[in-house]
């Protein structure tokens, strides 16, 4: 354990020096404002819309989780998509080609335990950043009356999401040398996640309910509706301990090349 | 001590070491000497534990470096070719992640960071940033990491390379002060560093070792160069010899 909190604590100041962390944070935020703004004035004109036409159905269907809320989410996952891979590609990959991979494999440590480092340092990052996106919520709260335990629900999906993402992120680093290998790779499992479900109605009952398990959104757009159900945590569960294990025995393996 | 039996590594169909064997007593500074792509860096990758040999074992101090790897690794300092340094952590930073990864109990950190800071002449540089560092500054931090543990065990892979005249001979005092009762393996190509610090000489050429000789048993008179030449310069002609016999026999066939 101690081993492991070296590790991250290394890596949390790596990412702070550099200064990646501020970079991705702050772009995270920025768009995550821009989305925040425009969704607010959507919700504001349509419930003038509404107001004016005395359409009490539509001012009804009107709330701040399902009209800012879930679609902020949704715009972010997205962000993320593009995000966590720029994060992530440097973990293993810059390490190989600096030569301080030596030091790390020489070192007294098992590599369960590198990997658990770098695993947390990379996710507190992600998580930080989606906490600090409650600043969106917080501002509606104070003026306004949005669902809390819907909050809730919605941001723990997305930190499921970012923390499967940044597993995936560690795994493609782990292959590679050269971080933009890593970075695309990356990229690509995380966009073929989001669309894997498209055929689903294409081929058999059992395919397409293969394939739609498998696909992110279907798990995370559930619980950005605030609606948690054990088959989606166990779901990002497993994204993350899958890929946390193929990196350890792909940087086990590296040893024996 | 370091014994080294039988250790072959190949990648693919390319060997790089084959049946390497010596041995490194305790208190001795054992140069390991080799033209460039010998397999010297394969042999200190593996007794490092970076990597395992195909076949053959390497033993730390009565622990075997691939059983009891963990045990192993704890009581080596390793400098590689390049010094591992992450670029952007700053001297001191980068002294106290390497002690605590190599397992210095927590309230000694900052001494044994200190101490290597004076030892190794860092004291102006603690506060800058590794990838600012000069080529000679990197290798003297690449060997306070090696040695921050105080490891019963050293590996230094070329300590001397880029290095000024200045900077090279306080290095060399450095190791050879270093040595009481540890067991140090240097690997070089400069051979006057060997006569002037090493105990004892292992000459390795195309994988293969080809001398491993104490120094003080040398012949007098003959120079290490000598030896050296002459050593890779037998394997040399052996390998050229060979064709040369088929090419005449395939002559006399003709005839």
């Amino acid at each position: 354990m101690r081993n492991t909190l070296t590790i991250a604590g290394k890596e949390l100041q790596s990412y702070f020096v550099q200064p990646i962390a501020y970079v991705v944070m702050a772009v995270f935020l920025l768009l995550g404002g821009w989305f925040f703004f425009v969704l607010v004035r959507r919700f504001d004109l349509m419930m003038h819309l509404y107001g004016a036409m005395q359409n009490t159905q539509g001012l009804e269907s009107l709330n701040l989780n399902d009209t800012i809320l879930s679609p902020l989410l949704q715009d972010l996952s997205i962000v993320l998509v593009i995000l966590v891979p720029a994060l992530t590609m440097r973990t293993f990959a810059e390490e190989k080609r600096l030569g301080t991979y030596e030091l790390l494999l020489t070192a007294p440590i098992r590599t369960g335990e590198i990997v658990a480092g770098k695993f947390i340092a990379a996710a507190a990052i992600v998580l930080l950043m989606i906490l600090l996106a409650g600043i969106y919520p917080l501002i509606l709260i104070l003026f306004g009356n949005p669902e809390l335990g819907l909050i809730g629900a919605e941001w723990l999906g997305m930190a499921l999401l970012a923390v499967s993402f940044v597993s995936i992120g560690l795994f493609t680093s782990s292959l590679t040398q050269n971080q933009i290998i890593a970075a695309i790779t990356c990229f690509g499992i995380l966009l073929l996640l989001y669309v894997i479900s498209w055929p689903a109605e294409l081929g058999g009952v059992t395919l397409g309910n293969v394939l739609r398990y498998l696909a992110l959104p279907e798990h995370f757009d559930q619980m950005i509706k605030g609606v948690i159900d054990t088959t989606d945590i166990v779901y990002f569960f497993s994204v993350i301990l899958l890929a946390l294990f193929l990196t350890q025995r792909s940087v086990e393996s590296a040893r024996w090349r | 001590m370091i014994e080294v039996k039988n250790l072959n590594k190949s990648y693919g169909d390319f060997v790089a070491i084959r049946d390497v064997t010596f041995i490194a007593e305790q208190g001795q500074i054992l140069g390991f000497l080799g033209p460039n792509g010998a397999g010297k860096t394969t042999t200190m990758r593996i007794i490092t534990g970076f990597m395992p040999a195909t076949s053959g074992t390497v033993v730390i101090d009565g622990l075997d470096s691939f059983r009891q790897s963990l045990e192993a690794r704890s009581r080596i300092g390793y400098l590689p070719e390049n010094p591992p340094l992450y670029n952007e952590l700053r001297v001191r930073s980068y002294l106290r992640f390497v002690a605590k990864l190599r397992g210095v109990a927590k309230p000694q950190v900052e001494a044994a960071v200190d101490h290597m800071i004076e030892v190794c002449g860092l004291s102006t540089m603690a506060h800058r940033i590794c990838g600012q560092l000069s080529k000679g500054f990197r290798q003297r931090v690449g060997l306070a990491q090696a040695l921050i543990h105080n490891p019963p065990v050293l590996v230094l892979d070329e300590p001397t390379i880029g290095l000024d005249p200045r900077q090279i001979h306080e290095i060399r005092e450095l190791i050879r002060g270093l040595a009481g009762k540890r067991t140090i393996v240097l690997s070089t190509h400069i051979l006057p560093e060997v006569s002037q610090i090493c105990d004892k000489v292992v000459i390795i050429n195309e994988g293969r070792v080809v001398l491993e000789e104490q120094l003080s048993a040398m012949p007098a008179g003959t120079s290490l160069e000598d030896l050296f030449l002459s050593t890779i310069a037998k394997e040399h002609h052996e390998g050229i010899e060979a064709p040369e016999e088929l090419l005449e026999e395939v002559g006399a066939g003709h005839g």
